[in-house]
């Protein structure tokens, strides 16, 4: 299984073979992402019973659910691409480090406020500086940082080492946020989805699902439109060097 | 307390937020790679 993914990794670092996936992959992650994060939206808004303590306000649970785990998946994929980077030098791994920093950056701040609305009416509270939220908005300055040193070292001709490095150092945050509602006492409710069971009736869980896979189909199509970005800006770039050489 | 405008921000939100991050990725890639 690990040499498979390895495998995976080094042929994709190539990147033709990486643009001649990427080109058909792209159209069909969006429409797919955004089609199930039509039935997603609609089932939850209108198809699920209100919970018995929260009212209607539970129906933000399919949105904001999804947007704290692109936040966190987010920056373990950051991560992965830098330890790939820095083991193998893939550099199309440094590109995917990169593109991937911004819609992460979106999702976790998406977490935040859609979590401080939820809070308003079932908490009575905008904010509370409790383990869960104060470690997630870490989790956002860090990607910040990150972005403001990858911009940095791109301009000063780095090599991509120092953002590959606090890429990795971040994931410290990962499962500070995991544990923070059992490590502390926290106005933020305790684990209720896991794996393999959840503690919430699956009458109001099933949307869960569709606006989950939506929104991940969606960071990916996002993720590959970047590094396609990125990777012609490098082509064009060289290119503009050729011509002023010859 | 009605909750129907904060689940109304919480969607306007994550789906604007969604749409303009696709919006502008695309953008940009077409513009770049044409």
């Amino acid at each position: 299984m690990a040499d498979a993914a390895v495998s995976t990794l080094h042929a994709l670092a190539n990147p033709a073979r990486f643009l001649k996936l990427a080109r058909p992959l792209t159209p069909a992650l969006l429409v797919g992402g955004w089609l199930l994060l039509a039935i997603g939206c609609w089932a939850g808004l209108t198809q699920t019973p209100p919970d018995y303590l929260q009212g209607e306000s539970v129906r933000i649970l399919y949105i904001h659910v999804p947007a704290a785990w692109l936040g966190m998946g987010g920056w373990s994929g950051l991560a992965i691409s830098s330890i790939a980077f820095l083991v193998w030098r893939h550099p199309l791994s440094h590109l995917a480090a990169r593109a991937i920093a911004l819609p992460g950056a979106t999702f976790a701040a998406v977490c935040l406020v859609t979590g401080s609305i939820w809070g308003r009416p079932t908490w009575g509270t905008w904010w509370q500086w409790d383990g869960r939220l104060t470690s997630m908005l870490l989790l956002f300055f860090v990607y910040c940082g990150y972005m403001a040193l990858a911009r940095a070292d791109a301009d000063r001709g780095g090599d991509g080492r120092i953002p590959a490095l606090y890429g990795i150092a971040g994931t410290v945050l990962l499962p500070i946020i995991r544990y923070s509602v059992i490590w502390w006492n926290t106005l933020h409710q305790g684990p209720s989805i896991g794996l393999t069971r959840s503690s919430i009736a699956g009458s109001i869980l099933w949307p869960l699902g569709f606006t989950m896979a939506g929104f991940t189909l969606l960071f990916a199509a996002i993720v590959l439109m970047r590094m396609r970005t990125a990777l012609a800006r490098v082509k064009a770039e060289a290119r503009l060097r050729r011509m002023a050489r010859a | 307390m009605n909750a129907w405008p904060f689940i109304a921000a919480a969607y306007a939100v994550t789906i604007g937020a969604a749409a303009v991050l696709t919006l502008v990725s695309y953008v940009a890639m077409k513009r770049i790679e044409k």
